[in-house]
């Protein structure tokens, strides 16, 4: 039979594992919607990031209230490593919305004309999310550590992109609010992965109490 | 344009967790022990470090009450027992047969579970064993049993009451008396076995905080069934299961990252 505690903790895991889905669909709902120049879409994102941030609020309160009880061991990383997981989840709802907005404000100018890796791009932030949020769901600390060394691709693509706008910037100077969208938006997908590469640490350190934050290895 | 120049920041300088480098104090080398036929000790092993607070924990039998007392050979006492085994404190083999006992236990005090004063006043539960020790004159009387007192956080409490019966005071109050008691003959370790089981949570807190003093002169060796205890206050901590000790190591391990499974199901309330 489990315990209070341990059905206390089943339902921390569950409500962490909703919000990260979630969290997963505005990303992608985010970057459909500026691929595809998605107006309504992009304000479906916008509205329900609220629904994300109480969710981060709500597993911090059961966080806490686990916490009252002192757990130890396995069950103190989990406690502590739902609280880190749920910050970078409600961060990457914070992204998805920043960039909805931004597709929101493309939508209603007219494209830019210039090839981007962003499609590239959105589709590395996003496995990188779903791959952090597979090793936390199988505690595969394997998983967490391959995910880690994948960021390094995503910010040279954003630096890319970042050159090419500023170049684009300069020869069409009319197409500048236009190209610092784009700017915000591959800034955006950069802080996504980020937060993926944040997950997969914590996963490391739930299932091998190893905590690889800023270690040279890792970056 | 102004130039900021912030100050580079060496992470080398930042705060790493303490490192627990404390010399070896109480070498303990397969010790078995028997009541008649039955081991309640299973070939332990291990050395308890100077100057620190080192925990037992584990479930009730799994033999760290009975481990805590042979460390001041409080075995002894009861019939049948046999122990094997070798057990050192500062290098000297306590159950060496030159070994004078008394004087033993004057270097290794110990507090109960239950509070056990004297029925006798306050100053005169710390001075019967300072008097026994041949301290007769009463200015330095005075001295130390003052200086007891404050060593275990109870002077300000009792100072004014000093000629009252000590079994007057709360719990928490006598449990402090009894480690006043147990300080006033300076001894190098003391062993203490669930002090603070029968206190409330404020004097458990006051017990807590005194330990964490205390550790600064003495080797402190605690059985708590308390793990959240064990964690607030050990540096070290062992875990036994059925007369065996499964896992040592510094609590912060046995209490974040524990390397046997047995040690993870207990520190989670698996089992126990």
């Amino acid at each position: 039979m489990e315990n209070h505690f341990e059905l206390g903790l089943e339902a921390l895991r569950q409500k962490l594992l909703l919000m990260a889905s979630r969290s997963e669909t505005a990303v992608n709902e985010s970057v459909q919607a500026l691929m595809q120049r998605n107006h309504d879409l992009a304000l479906r994102v916008k509205a329900d990031d609220d629904i994300i941030d109480q969710f981060e609020i709500e597993i911090d309160e059961m966080a806490i209230q686990l916490l009252t009880k002192a757990p130890l061991a396995s069950n103190l990383r989990l406690v502590t490593v739902a609280m880190k997981i749920s910050q970078n989840l409600e961060r990457i709802g914070d992204e998805a919305t920043k960039i909805a907005k931004r597709a929101h404000d493309l939508a209603q100018e007219p494209p830019v004309k210039i090839t981007l890796e962003l499609p590239h791009m959105a589709e590395l932030s996003l496995a990188m999310v779903k791959d952090a949020l597979d090793s936390f769901v199988h505690r595969d600390p394997v998983a967490a550590r391959t995910i880690i060394p994948r960021d390094k691709e995503v910010d040279a693509l954003n630096k890319h992109i970042h050159q090419l706008l500023a170049q684009h910037m300069m020869e069409n100077p009319d197409t500048i609010a236009r190209c610092l969208n784009w700017i915000v938006a591959s800034k955006s997908l950069e802080r996504i992965a980020d937060h993926a590469k944040n997950i997969a640490e914590e996963v490391v350190y739930l299932c091998e109490a190893q905590d690889i934050r800023h270690t040279l290895k890792n970056s | 344009m102004a130039e900021i120049t912030l100050p580079k920041l060496n992470l080398s300088d930042a705060p790493a967790a303490p490192a627990i480098n404390a010399p070896t104090l109480i070498e303990i080398n397969q010790v078995s022990l028997y009541y008649g036929a039955s081991k309640a000790l299973k070939n332990i092993s291990v050395n308890l470090g100077e100057k620190i607070v080192t925990a037992f924990i584990g479930p009730s039998g799994c033999g760290k009450s009975t481990l805590l007392r042979c460390i001041n050979r409080m075995n002894d006492l009861i019939d049948n027992v046999r122990i094997e085994g070798s057990m050192k404190v500062a290098g000297q083999d306590i159950y060496a047969k030159d070994v004078d006992v008394i004087e033993l236990r004057k270097r290794i005090g110990m507090v109960f579970q239950k509070s056990n004063p004297f029925p006798k006043s306050i100053y005169e539960n710390i001075a019967y064993g300072l008097r026994l020790h041949g301290m007769k004159k009463k200015s330095e009387l005075d001295e130390h049993i003052e200086q007891s007192l404050r060593g275990a956080a109870i002077w300000d409490e009792v100072k004014d009451r000093l000629h009252t019966s000590a079994l007057g005071l709360s719990g928490g109050q006598q449990q402090r008396i009894c480690i006043a008691r147990a300080i006033a003959i300076k001894p190098e370790i003391i062993l203490m076995d669930e002090p603070a089981s029968a206190l409330d949570p404020l004097a458990t807190a006051r017990i807590e905080e005194l330990i964490l003093e205390l550790k600064k002169n003495f080797t402190i060796v605690i059985v708590t069934h308390n793990m959240q205890q064990a964690a607030r206050i050990s540096d070290y901590t062992a875990f036994f299961y059925i007369g065996e000790l499964i896992e040592f190591d510094t609590t912060t391990k046995i209490f974040t990252n524990p390397a046997k499974k047995q040690t993870e199901d207990y520190v989670t309330g698996r089992f126990g």
